[in-house]
Formats: C-alpha cells, sequence, structure tokens
C-alpha cells in the first residue's frame, strides 16, 4: 500500500516490500528445508530427488522472503514494528450515487448488516463508538467495540478496533467522485491480524473464506442496494431435486432430501470450473 | 408447480417443486401462459456450462400473467398480459442507463463467478446456469420475475402468446444482430445458421433494408423456411465446395457487406478444421467450435461487419486475426440488450410487419419437454422453434 493513502488517519504507517513471508516464517524455512534435502540427499531415488528439491524451494523461501504460494493466493503481509503480522485488503467500486448518500448510510453503523451479510448486528454506542457482532460457526457470536478516528464528511470515514478487542483491525472508507455522471468511487481498506496468522488466512482462503473476496461482495452489495434498491437473491426459490443423488441415497431416505433440496440454500458454489 | 428440471448432460425431467414466492420488493410472480426451448438451451442440455446443477430450472424464454407483485412494483400489475426479457436487469446502473441492459451490473446474485472467468459480471439470466445467477427459469408453471417493473412488458389483447412470446428473447436477437450490421440500400448479408435466432436476423435484414441476404444451412427444411419473404438465397454449405469461395462468387467477388454469425460455439463443419475443432473441445482444450466464425472473417468484405448473436462461451482457436485485422473488419458481438427491442418491436409485430410464430414447427406439453428437448437437439422431424404449454 502507498503510504501516502493513509493521510494519519490511521495507526502507524507500515511498508510492504516483495516478501510477503514473516521473519519468523523465514527460520522456520531454513530449518525445514536444509532438513528436507539432508533427508532427500540420504534416500536417493526419485523419491529422495524430490523432496531434496521441494527442500531447495523452501531454503528459497527462507532466503528471499519470497513464497510463491503466498504470492499466487494473493497476499500481501505486513509486518509491522516489533508486533504481529497483519493482512490488508483493499477494494474498489464505482457506485452511481451521489457521495453524501453513499456516505450517510455508511455513517449510520447500524444499517451495515444489510450489506454486510457476515455481521449480526452493529450497535451505535455514541457519536464514535459502536459495538459489532458477527456470527461464528456452530452459533458462536464474536463482538468487538470499535471507534471512529477520523471522518470527513462525504469524504473518508475511518475506524480503528477498541483496546482489547477480539478482534484487531482498522479500516477506511473512502468516497471520490468518478468521472461525469458516473456516481462515486468507493474504496474500502481493511488491516488485520488474521486467525491463525498468515497460514490461517491462506487456509482460510483455499476454503472459500477469503477475506478480499468477502470485501469484494460486501461492496457489491452496497452498490446493488443503492443502486437497484434492492440486493439480488435466489436464497429461497424453488428447484427440482438432485436425481442422481436420490438413487444413490436410496429411496428411503428420498423424502428428506427432497425437502431439503427444495429451495437455494443461497449459498454460493465453489469456484466456477471455468473455460477448461 | 411443475417445472422442466436440468439433470445432467442430455438429461431434462419435469419434476414437481415448489411455487415460487416473492423474495424481493422488485420482483413479480407470473404464471406461465407459452414458453419455448431456445437454442442457446442446449449449450447447457449438451453438458456444456460447468455452473448447472442437477435440479436447476430450465428456460428463459416465457409469457404469462401477473399474479403477485411485491411492494415496489407499480408498472405491472396482478392480471397483466406479459412477456419477459430473458436478461434480468435493474434499470438503474450505468450500463441499464445506457441501454446496455445485458450487461446491467446488479442483477447477477454470483457475479463473484462470472468475475473469475470473465472479469466482469453481467446481467443475470433466467434459467441459464449459476455462472449467470442461477435463477430458476420459465419453463414452469409460475416464474418468479425479479425487477419486474423494468422487465415484464404489458402485451396487448390483438396479439397471440405465439406472437408475443418471442420477444423474451429471439425476435431482439435476431434484430439486435442485423441491426448491428448497419444496413445500407444495395447491401448483402450473409447469415451462417437458421436456426430460430438466423431466421430472424434474416427477417430483420430484410425490414432494415438489404438487398439480398444469403441464408447458409445444412438443412433443408431452414434453408426453405428462411426464404420466406424474398429477397433471400440460400446456400447448403454440405452441398457446396468451400463457403467462402461460393459466397465471393455470389456477391461479384467482393464477399457480402455484413456477415452474422447465428450459430456459435458448437458448430458443425466439414473437412480437417471441423474435426480439429471437435477432438480439441472434446478433450476440453478448447471450449468453442468456432466454424463459422472462422468462415464469415474469411468471406466478410473488406471494411464489412460481423455480427455475432450465436453465443460463444470460453476460448477458440485458431481464429483469423491477421485477416480481420487486414480487412480492417468491425466485430459486434453479446448478449441482446431486450429490453431496448421490445416495445418497437411489438409495434411492428402489431402492424403486421412480422408474425414471429412463423418459426414455430412444434408445440408440446411442458410434460412432455423431455421428448421435446430431444427432437430439437437432434434436429429430427425437420424440428426449428419448439413451444411448450404449461
Amino acid at each position: 500500500m502507498a503510504e501516502e493513502t493513509f493521510q494519519g488517519d490511521v495507526p502507524e504507517s507500515h511498508s510492504i516490500d516483495a516478501s510477503n513471508v514473516t521473519t519468523s516464517e523465514r527460520w522456520l524455512y531454513w530449518v525445514a528445508g536444509g532438513a528436507a534435502i539432508v533427508q532427500g540427499l540420504r534416500q536417493r531415488g526419485w523419491g529422495g530427488m524430490a523432496l531434496a528439491f521441494a527442500g531447495t524451494g523452501l531454503v528459497y523461501m527462507g532466503i528471499t522472503g519470497r513464497s510463491p504460494l503466498y504470492r499466487a493466493l494473493g497476499f500481501h503481509l505486513v509486518e509491522t514494528t516489533g508486533g504481529p503480522q497483519r493482512l490488508v485488503v483493499r477494494k474498489t467500486m464505482t457506485i452511481g450515487q451521489p457521495a453524501h448518500e453513499l456516505y450517510r448510510f455508511w455513517r449510520k453503523l447500524d444499517t451495515l448488516p444489510t450489506i454486510m451479510t457476515h455481521l449480526e448486528s452493529v450497535d451505535v454506542l455514541d457519536e464514535k463508538r459502536s459495538r459489532w457482532t458477527v456470527k461464528g460457526p456452530a452459533g458462536s457470536r464474536v463482538v468487538w467495540d470499535a471507534e471512529i478516528v477520523n471522518e470527513d464528511q462525504d469524504k473518508l470515514i475511518a475506524w480503528q478496533s477498541c483496546d482489547g478487542s477480539q478482534v484487531d483491525h482498522w479500516g477506511v472508507v473512502r468516497f471520490a467522485p468518478a468521472p461525469g455522471d458516473r456516481g462515486t468511487e468507493v474504496t474500502i481498506e481493511l488491516e488485520y491480524e488474521p486467525l491463525g496468522g498468515s497460514f490461517g488466512a491462506a487456509l482460510a482462503r483455499l476454503f472459500g473464506e477469503n477475506p478480499e473476496q468477502q470485501i469484494e461482495d460486501d461492496l457489491r452489495r452496497y452498490k446493488q442496494f443503492m443502486e437497484a434498491g434492492e440486493i439480488p437473491t435466489i436464497a429461497g426459490q424453488p428447484r427440482g431435486p438432485d436425481r442422481l443423488s436420490l438413487r444413490r441415497l436410496g429411496a428411503g431416505r428420498t423424502a428428506a432430501f427432497v425437502s431439503s433440496a427444495a429451495a437455494e440454500s443461497g449459498r454460493p458454489l465453489p469456484a466456477a470450473g471455468g473455460a477448461s | 408447480m411443475k417445472a422442466v428440471c436440468w439433470q445432467g448432460t442430455q438429461d431434462v425431467m419435469v419434476d414437481t417443486v415448489p411455487d415460487p414466492s416473492l423474495l424481493n420488493p422488485r420482483d413479480a410472480i407470473v404464471k406461465t401462459t407459452l414458453t419455448a426451448i431456445c437454442g442457446s438451451d442446449l449449450h447447457l442440455y449438451n453438458g456444456h456450462n460447468p455452473t448447472m446443477r442437477a435440479g436447476d430450472i430450465l428456460g428463459h424464454e416465457f409469457m404469462g400473467e401477473v399474479v403477485d407483485v411485491g411492494s415496489r412494483v407499480t408498472e405491472v400489475r396482478p392480471g397483466d398480459r406479459v412477456v419477459v426479457p430473458f436478461a434480468i436487469s435493474c434499470g438503474h446502473c450505468f450500463y441499464c442507463q445506457r441501454g446496455l441492459w445485458s450487461l446491467c451490473d446488479n442483477s447477477n446474485p454470483n457475479a463473484w463467478m462470472a468475475e473469475e472467468l470473465y472479469q466482469d459480471s453481467t446481467a443475470g439470466l433466467f434459467g441459464y446456469s449459476h455462472l449467470f445467477g442461477g435463477y430458476a427459469g420459465g419453463q414452469a408453471q409460475y416464474v418468479r420475475v425479479p425487477f419486474a417493473d423494468v422487465g415484464a412488458l404489458k402485451v396487448p389483447d390483438s396479439l397471440t402468446d405465439e406472437q408475443a412470446l418471442f420477444l423474451s428473447d429471439i425476435f431482439p436477437t435476431g434484430y439486435q444482430a442485423a441491426e448491428q450490421c448497419d444496413i445500407q440500400p444495395d447491401d448483402t448479408v450473409a447469415v451462417w445458421g437458421c436456426g430460430p435466432v438466423g431466421q430472424f436476423a434474416i427477417q430483420s435484414a430484410r425490414m432494415l433494408g438489404a438487398a439480398r441476404i444469403i441464408a447458409i444451412d445444412r438443412f433443408p427444411e431452414r434453408l426453405a423456411m428462411a426464404r420466406r419473404g424474398g429477397r433471400v438465397n440460400a446456400v447448403n454449405y454440405e452441398e457446396v465446395d468451400d463457403v467462402v469461395e461460393c459466397l465471393r462468387d455470389m456477391t461479384g467477388g467482393r464477399g457480402p457487406d455484413a456477415c452474422i454469425d447465428a450459430v456459435g460455439m458448437e458448430a458443425h463443419g466439414l473437412g480437417p478444421a471441423a474435426w480439429y475443432d471437435r477432438i480439441k473441445q472434446t478433450m476440453h482444450l478448447e471450449t468453442d467450435r468456432p466454424t463459422a466464425l472462422r468462415e464469415a472473417i474469411h468471406a466478410c468484405r473488406k471494411g464489412g461487419v460481423v455480427s455475432i448473436p450465436g453465443v460463444y462461451s470460453g476460448f477458440i482457436d485458431k481464429v483469423p486475426m491477421g485477416a480481420a485485422f487486414a480487412k480492417s473488419l468491425t466485430f459486434r458481438m453479446g448478449q441482446t440488450h431486450v429490453h431496448r427491442y421490445m416495445r418497437p418491436l411489438l409495434q411492428r409485430i402489431e402492424a403486421g410487419d412480422l408474425d414471429p410464430s412463423f418459426v414455430i414447427t412444434h408445440r408440446y406439453p411442458l410434460d412432455e419437454a423431455p421428448e421435446a428437448y430431444r427432437i430439437f437437439n437432434n434436429k429430427q422431424q425437420g424440428c426449428v422453434k419448439v413451444v411448450l404449454k404449461p
């Protein structure tokens, strides 16, 4: 992230270089890579060669601090001075509404669960502070308090989690006029500490719980709601039974399956097979 | 209700499913009175779209009676007889505001999926895979119509269902294909594919003043249908050595002024190039078979227009870009902006310029949809267009 974008509305600035692996991880790669090479050379044969090759890759990551895996997954990890690794997500979209309309919607805060579907609620505590509740797995809840640290009418809202929160993050949403009558360019930027570090973030991403995608989806719902007045959905529409699965399941469980298959769950599908 | 559900490659079934309900304030529920199978449904039928799921309700050409509307729908009321565009458009985004309805920003709930494949998401479509939103389609007794206030068009009583139905897709699609050709008096327009869209492209090219239309297909009954109305030469590509040479001969060596590819990704053809595409598509090395597109590029006169209403989904090989560049061709393509054409074309039908029901060759009850799909897909019994009555 370019430093000028922070504009002093967030805590101390951070820098990103080509490396995307933290120092502790780099030591880990050195050790694991070295061990793999030694073991590979001992084993000999194709398996040994493969192991040594993999070890070389790990050592490379240790030396350069660049993980091709993280890069392929699109991670930008920043290392704060002495702090844990953090993840920065930035998304931008043009919304065909004037900035003041968009600003007004966002600043109310308690309407944000309309567009951020993972949020259960946002309760406004006072002029600056609000309480955010997120639905977790198995009925659990994650709650934290956030504070607006900077606001500039119709231009910018920046917030930060309060000290001692379960979730440690800051975020900023910016509103800039788009060319002509195209509305407003809205940019969201979030920085947070991923649960389970970078490895946890990579895992989450592989299983579709990808924060970048989530921010983009939130931004898109914001656009849809502000432009079209509603968020398109198929959740709850009818669908037919999956005959093949029914045959596989056997007749005994047919009825239950039909009723569960009767309406769209609204859950997204795994990624499209693409144009393979 | 009864609905035509996709189950797998060349496997559709009529199933009993729950009735649809209003899910959003701009929704309407339409009781289907007539629906059709589109040539593009056959791409789904033949398993070319990996985002179909067993149980998906098919169909994007339908019309009927409004039976329920959401709180924000004011343009139509229960009791209205309407025909509905196949693309779902919000009416308010950058693209809808500029008449590019099929590029709507806000109607695809699975926009992320389309972005993975095409970098951008376009409008949601009825009954056309999860890539385009996963909306339940119109080959059913009832359909939920999102953004009904901008989509559903009221149909006057003077028109029959069979006359109005094709305003949902193939008439506007053929018309847009011809309009994109920027037809001038004395122009010759060549049309690859005399399926329903090709038929409407031919009729529209005549309405727009083309001096001559050359229709290309391999089925005599389709070529015969194409000849109705006059000013049409038919070319059966199985009976000529080389389509491009044949077109050159017919146009004094110049080539057609505009070429319409109304075939798309599942082109049939002859010779090594056609086999090359078939093998590559079967091995998933190529998603689409662009035989017609290649011929259109080669045949088109210098500075002419290649208009592509035929659907392409992915990647194609050996497209003669060099020839297209050298000849300064203009390419026009994309899903039809149906909303833009519905009203003017409705007036054309009312004025008697064209009766769209001429393409219908087969009529079935909805229950017999599996048989209808089979016959249409195999082009048996002279089948050009099938309508289904719920």
